[in-house]
């Protein structure tokens, strides 16, 4: 099995890397990569994503090819892939970080800024959260629900059909956590930084 | 709910740990990797090195230290110390620093945290503020506590948040390696007047400290060495403890 993490030149991807390799140990190959054939070849993808939704976006689409690539992956081949963070936000077809910019559109739905009922909750939305599992998903696989997560994070995915999101987490509102539409997971918070309960998750991708 | 979070702090210097009392004598007392994977084992929220090499030529040191960690721990992992650049920053996360705090760099020039934030996200940015009140306001100070900047440290936390910082690591000098409690005082007036989480930092001596620099400091974390370090509590009885006196945090 090949499993590519996609090195699109924003933010560290470091802790993602490293959280895979050690979970995969000699079982997966596990490619860190920005070219598009061998991210066209793979088995799986990993999309993170660290800073705006607009950085992001950018850093995506100043890759020839590679929206097409991954568009190609998810949607037509229907091959699994996971969403970390940002990389869960861009699947909405909208984000309003920095300013309004346009996303993957595999998901319905808008990214913004988290109510911080003025002032009321802090921004970012940092540290351990509980999630609560509203659906069946394939990388929830032996999670118990209210399991806690490392969040780190100002804007939220709001999906517009419910029926994709697999977990919130409570803050100051019901934050969306976790989505699973087909072959697209994602999660809003980090399973490379959430313990050995959050490489439970990444294993249960890899196992899929 | 968000959890409060127990962040233990590791002193890093030329790769090996060391904790200073009062910024000075400090003991060896271990291997920096080993140390955070019994952390991270233990249950701790997030680890925090401080890397408080002085000479130049074993900068990189720290380097070596995050890399080896970052392979074993899956807590987030914080480090700082001597951070002067966005080019510095951006070797720290390369080498697995989820984030990186920022001292002096803050101070003598802001746009190091203005551009570091919009290159790689806010969530990375910890301005690190060491305060010393004189008077009845309390100063900025840098180089490790040895200068004092004139700022007023209120007003200099208030400047970071809006300069992109993602949250800011306060700590106080008066109470640093006392073991006498956190300055509450100066904990809760920057808090209120910021909206990014701060993490209480200087004078934990006992259990019920970091129970204050939560409830009453109004931290969203609680960061302490020594209590840790020299085994007067574990990281899981601290959260026990916290749990108890109706602090949240993850068990």
């Amino acid at each position: 099995m090949k499993l590519s993490i996609v090195d699109y030149k924003s933010g560290n991807i470091s802790s993602v890397i490293n959280s895979f390799k050690e979970v995969a140990k000699d079982k997966v190959n596990i490619e860190v990569t920005s070219d598009i054939k061998k991210i066209g070849s793979s088995d799986k993808v990993v999309l993170p994503g660290q800073g705006s939704f607009k950085s992001c976006i950018e850093a995506l689409n100043n890759i020839s090819g590679l929206v097409d690539e991954l568009n190609e992956f998810a949607i037509n081949k229907k091959k699994p892939l996971l969403g970390i963070c940002v990389g869960l936000q861009m699947f909405a077809d909208v984000g309003y970080e920095e300013t309004e910019t346009k996303g993957l559109g595999w998901i319905s739905g808008k990214v913004s800024k988290i109510d911080n009922q003025n002032g009321k909750y802090k921004l970012p939305h940092i540290g351990w959260n509980q999630i609560n599992i509203v659906k069946d998903s394939k990388i929830f696989k032996s999670i118990e629900n209210n399991s806690h997560m490392y969040f780190v994070h100002s804007y939220e995915f709001i999906p517009s059909d419910n029926k994709v999101i697999s977990a919130t987490t409570d803050y100051s509102t019901k934050v969306v956590c976790s989505v699973e539409k087909e072959n697209i997971f994602g999660t809003q918070f980090h399973p490379e930084k959430s313990d050995k309960i959050g490489l439970k998750i990444i294993q249960n991708f890899i196992n899929i | 709910m968000l959890k409060n979070r127990i962040i233990p702090c590791l002193d890093v210097k030329n790769g090996r740990v060391v904790k200073g009392i009062n910024f000075v004598d400090l003991q060896d007392a271990g291997d920096p990797v080993e140390q955070a994977k019994i952390y991270s084992d233990g249950g701790a929220d997030e680890i925090c090195f401080l890397d408080i090499t002085a000479s130049n030529e074993n900068r990189d040191t720290i380097y070596e230290v995050i890399k080896e960690t970052s392979k074993k721990c899956f807590v987030p992992l914080t480090v700082g110390g001597g951070v002067r650049s966005v080019e510095d920053i951006n070797k720290l996360l390369n080498c697995g620093a989820d984030k990186v705090s920022i001292n002096t760099a803050a101070v003598q020039n802001e746009s190091v945290i203005v551009e570091s934030s919009k290159k790689f996200g806010s969530q990375c940015i910890v301005v690190a503020i060491d305060a010393k009140k004189n008077g009845d306001k309390w100063d900025v100070y840098t180089h490790g506590g040895r200068n004092n900047s004139g700022l007023n440290a209120l007003e200099f936390a208030k400047k970071m948040e809006n300069s992109g910082a993602g949250e800011l690591l306060v700590t106080s000098m008066d109470r640093d390696g006392t073991q006498i409690g956190y300055d509450i005082e100066l904990m809760k007036k920057i808090s209120s007047s910021i909206n990014i989480p701060l993490i209480a930092s200087g004078g934990v001596g006992n259990l019920d400290h970091m129970v204050e620099g939560i409830k009453e400091g109004n931290a969203s974390a609680v960061l302490a060495a020594s209590i840790f370090h020299y085994g007067t509590h574990s990281v899981i009885e601290a959260k026990e403890y916290l749990n108890m006196k109706g602090v949240p945090v993850r068990i």
